[in-house]
């Protein structure tokens, strides 16, 4: 405990850290609909086409994350119209966003004289070089995409369930999801800075497959993804400091742990369950 | 008296191929409709285009005594349970948060949610995972859902394929119990005939088009004409398999 209050008094340790909580909190919100909705990997697509923007941005001069921004959201749109008007399989329209997303990056990269060090941080992350703008970005985009996820949480949650009861109920189906794609985009691109395009999926999956093995209910099993999130990101964090490890790799990871560890306690059929029941309530 | 649903010469088409032809019925206030007709027979879309799902099609749907395609308030007032889908043993929701889900846009009540459980007699599954209940469970949920937002028409496409027969029974009970003691209007699809003759006054026979509508005991008591739509059912699907010289009209 000593060792973490010594090193969150150096100025950019507290901004990795104000950053990783924010970003593991809106990754575990957007990412438990992400899974259920069995996009688990569409995260990792965006991610992919994010790519294709930070190159973009590198090789026009403009500052690659609104490059980024831009394109993620501009081409998660545009699959899932694809998708809706050729019916073609969600893991298909994924696999067409992702390697479109890397062949631009590829082309953009080789016109621009290949990989620099500026690239391969945003391919890996590293929260340790996070800037003060970067921090104010990342806040902005909890700041949007907490409120908006609550206040469409019921709604998001019959979608989810059923799509079809949700068009009967009245919902506005394609404007509701065309607003959680967008900020599912967004998300991930605030994000990138944490682990880097490459393992970012991790951050939407990992937390919630471990959290709906024990939590029961909807709301409790956001709240565990949560708290699962921050924990291993800080823990992560401060370990790759001490270890001299990369920070990305290290959260990952300790997700990792945390994952076959409940994996082996559900097997014991020790009372996990039972134990964070009684916390939560 | 206005009926609460009036369907005229409804025609759907999927990409060519006839799915509704010309069907035109009426629901009234406290009917429990039976329809019946084989798997393919055009009911789940029917109930889609009843249930504005489907926009698409030729001819007029009233509910309440407003045009669907009009009104989309009127669908504030159904309470749908589609066939039965399996709900994976990990998906997080309770019990009682997929009932509440029937009152979007409408102001949660925690008393209306625990009494639609307790009519579905699931008070003592209230916080456990919708999925790790058994399928029939599953379906009573779905039940609850729709009847927590008070509707005035429920609507169940096949609710019990695939449900084992105690569950279907103990399921018969309830739809019995909303018609008989809450007055509710059901309009309701199954290719159980036996169930539908126990339960329904009306029904309605289809197989793309319209065979039979009118007082259930009118169809059941009717040998020839119960054998007449036996040989209508088989024709039909000759010609949807082996084709028709008799073709219906594709769409314009």
């Amino acid at each position: 405990m000593e060792m973490f209050f010594d090193i969150i008094q150096f100025g950019f340790m507290q901004r990795a850290l104000i950053s990783a909580i924010a970003i593991s909190i809106i990754c575990s919100i957007v990412g438990l609909f992400l899974v259920l909705k069995r996009h688990s990997l569409f995260g990792d697509a965006l991610a992919h086409v994010a790519f294709g923007g930070i190159s973009l941005g590198l090789f026009t001069g403009i500052y690659p994350l609104w490059t980024a921004y831009v394109v993620a959201i501009l081409s998660a749109i545009g699959v899932n119209k694809l998708r809706e008007s050729t019916k073609i399989s969600p893991d298909s329209s994924v696999a067409v966003l992702l390697t479109s997303g890397l062949a631009i990056g590829v082309i953009l990269i080789s016109i621009s004289g290949g990989f620099t060090l500026n690239l391969f941080s945003f391919l890996f992350g590293n929260i340790l070089l996070i800037s003060n703008d970067d921090v104010i970005m990342i806040l902005i985009t909890a700041a949007v995409v907490i409120p908006v996820i609550y206040v469409f949480y019921k709604k998001l949650m019959l979608i989810v369930f059923d799509e079809k009861q949700a068009k009967v109920s009245g919902l506005n189906v394609t404007w509701i999801n065309t607003l959680f794609i967008i900020l599912a985009s967004i998300t991930i691109i605030a994000s990138i800075r944490l682990v880097g395009v490459l393992l970012i999926s991790s951050l939407i999956v990992i937390p919630n497959i471990t959290a709906l093995m024990i939590g029961k209910g909807f709301k409790k099993t956001l709240f565990i993804s949560c708290v699962i999130s921050i924990l291993s990101v800080v823990f992560g964090i401060v370990l790759s400091y001490y270890v001299n490890l990369a920070p990305s790799g290290t959260i990952v990871l300790t997700m990792i742990v945390v994952f076959l560890a409940i994996i082996i306690a559900k097997n014991l059929r020790f009372p996990i369950n039972k134990i964070i029941a009684s916390r939560v309530n | 008296m206005q009926p609460i649903v009036n369907v005229v010469n409804l025609t759907y088409y999927y990409e060519l191929v006839p799915s509704l032809d010309n069907i035109t019925f009426t629901v009234d206030k406290g009917d429990f409709l039976g329809i019946i007709g084989p798997n393919g027979a055009g009911k789940t879309t029917l109930f889609e285009c009843m249930l504005g799902i489907l926009n698409d099609y030729r001819g007029q749907i009233n509910l309440f005594g407003s045009d669907i395609k009009q009104d989309k308030k009127t669908f504030q007032r159904i309470g749908y349970v589609p066939q039965k889908k399996s709900v994976e043993q990990t998906f997080p929701a309770t019990v009682r948060e997929i009932v509440s889900l029937g009152m979007i846009g409408k102001k949660i009540k925690k008393e209306t949610i625990e009494n639609a459980i307790e009519f579905v007699e699931l008070e003592a599954y209230g916080d456990k995972r919708i999925g790790e209940l058994s399928e029939g469970q599953q379906q009573r949920v779905i039940i609850a859902k729709a009847l927590v937002g008070e509707p005035e028409l429920l609507i169940l496409d096949e609710p019990t394929t695939g449900i084992d027969s105690n569950a279907q029974e103990k399921f018969y009970e309830l739809l019995t119990k909303l018609n008989k003691d809450k007055k509710m209007t059901i309009v309701w699809s199954s290719h159980d005939m036996n169930s539908v003759e126990k339960l329904a006054n009306k029904v309605a026979c289809i197989d793309k088009k319209l065979f039979f509508h009118g007082e259930s005991k009118d169809f059941f008591g009717n040998e020839e004409r119960m054998k007449s739509y036996v040989e209508f059912a088989m024709q039909s699907h000759m010609n949807l398999h082996f084709g028709s010289s008799k073709k219906m009209d594709t769409p314009e």
